[in-house]
């Protein structure tokens, strides 16, 4: 017979243990990285006229290395055009001049879409709630294919 | 055929009624909660045995589920040269979908059929009877503790199962097969959200665990206090309980992970 003892010290190692498991899945696995929600980040909008395959939580890189985080993609009913809400790490808050490009890009060939910003010259600096104004949009394959056929007639 | 519609009548208000009795078990047991905590020993005692006595089944399982992953994810992966992705599927699959539904299939399996058969044991035996006639509500002193015990393990054991599943994908991928061990991490890393992915697993666990407990202690609370009954019953909370969680994920998946 177990001692009531023996049972609370090993139900107390058991709720520990997965305390750890927790705390690994929360550090090691997912990396708790910028898309949880806090307030490390600030907001940045930008007008793509085709957004191709970018879905929400896609990353935002500079120079390949992730910045931020695509919260949330809408139809612009103005301009008919997606408006992109990313979120961008504090770090680099006031860091953006003004004339940064954004371009969506694939990451391989089969990859999915993520944004690459490109700073530029500009002394003024993008601020929070501010707007992108230079954006690339995204290669839609079969639009080249279609240039492709078209000049390919020509000859 | 009379005889007969009457006996389809009979079956459904059956069917009908034991879902009635099994909800108000349930509110009861869940109500029971003042009593659990001024007890609080019979709640450790009752998640010494679901939860602690489960660690071994959950983590071997857990292993080799994460090893077998590794393996077949390697050899689909590699065909297109991203074996590199292979801690993201490995990461992916376990904690979105594996851990909570296979944790819960070996919970139903392990501490599912133990919680009936004990319950049952207890009402053939007319214990519960005599603590009714003693003044204890049997459905506060036993259940509500069980139903407790359950719904705090099984989210725990899920947790250990995902770390020790992806500890495996990696001691295959990594150690055996010679993926970059930077990319493992690094990809699981960069695809793995802690809100969409880790703590939407651990919901769905305590669903399962809600789910699965309570039909465990009902089976055990309802059942014809024969021997043939408890083994009825016993089976009946394996397979009702495997179906529903099987069901549920899919609910579940389609909620959480529905919005394309």
């Amino acid at each position: 017979m177990m001692t009531t003892r023996w049972i609370e010290i090993s139900v107390g190692a058991f709720v520990v243990a997965a305390g750890l498991a927790f705390l690994v899945l929360a550090l090691k696995v997912s990396g708790l990285d910028y898309n949880s929600d806090d307030k490390s980040t600030y907001t940045v909008y930008a007008h793509f006229n085709n957004v191709g395959g970018l879905k929400p939580r896609a990353k935002v890189t500079m120079a390949g290395v992730t910045i931020g985080r695509v919260a949330s993609i809408e139809i612009d009913s103005e301009w008919y055009d997606a408006k992109v809400t990313l979120k961008i790490d504090n770090s680099m808050a006031d860091k953006l001049s003004e004339d940064t490009s954004a371009m969506i890009l694939t990451s391989g060939l089969l990859g999915e879409n993520y944004i690459g910003l490109i700073v530029g010259a500009e002394e003024d600096m993008i601020a929070d709630g501010g707007e992108i104004k230079d954006t690339q949009p995204a290669l839609v394959l079969e639009d080249l294919i279609g240039k492709f056929l078209s000049s390919m007639g020509k000859e | 055929m009379l005889d007969f519609l009457q006996q389809r009548g009979k079956r459904v208000l059956d069917i009908i009624g034991g879902l009635g009795r099994s909800a108000q078990l349930l509110l009861a047991a869940l109500l029971g909660i003042g009593y659990v905590l001024k007890n609080f020993r019979l709640l450790i005692k009752q998640i010494y045995v679901t939860g602690v006595l489960s660690i071994a089944i959950i983590s071997v399982s857990g292993l080799f589920i994460g090893m077998v992953l590794g393996l077949q994810g390697y050899s689909i992966l590699v065909d297109f040269g991203a074996e590199e992705a292979l801690g993201q599927m490995v990461a992916l699959t376990l904690l979105r979908e594996l851990s909570p539904v296979v944790a819960a299939l070996l919970f139903a399996g392990r501490a599912g059929s133990a919680l009936t058969a004990e319950i049952g044991l207890m009402k053939a035996t007319e214990q519960l009877a005599s603590m009714e006639m003693i003044g204890v509500d049997p459905v506060k002193r036993v259940i509500a503790p069980r139903l407790y015990a359950g719904i705090i393990s099984l989210p725990l054991l899920c947790v250990i199962f995902s770390v020790i599943g992806v500890w495996g994908g990696m001691l295959v991928g990594v150690e055996w097969l010679g993926v970059f061990d930077g990319s493992y991490w690094g990809n699981m890393q960069a695809s793995v959200n802690f809100t969409h992915d880790v703590l939407n697993g651990v919901i769905k666990s305590i669903a399962f665990a809600i789910v699965v407990t309570w039909i465990a202690v009902f089976q055990g609370y309802d059942l014809v206090p024969t021997s043939e009954g408890i083994s009825r019953a016993t089976t009946k909370t394996v397979v009702y309980g495997s179906l529903a969680v099987l069901g549920l994920d899919f609910v579940l998946t389609a909620l959480m992970f529905g919005d394309f």
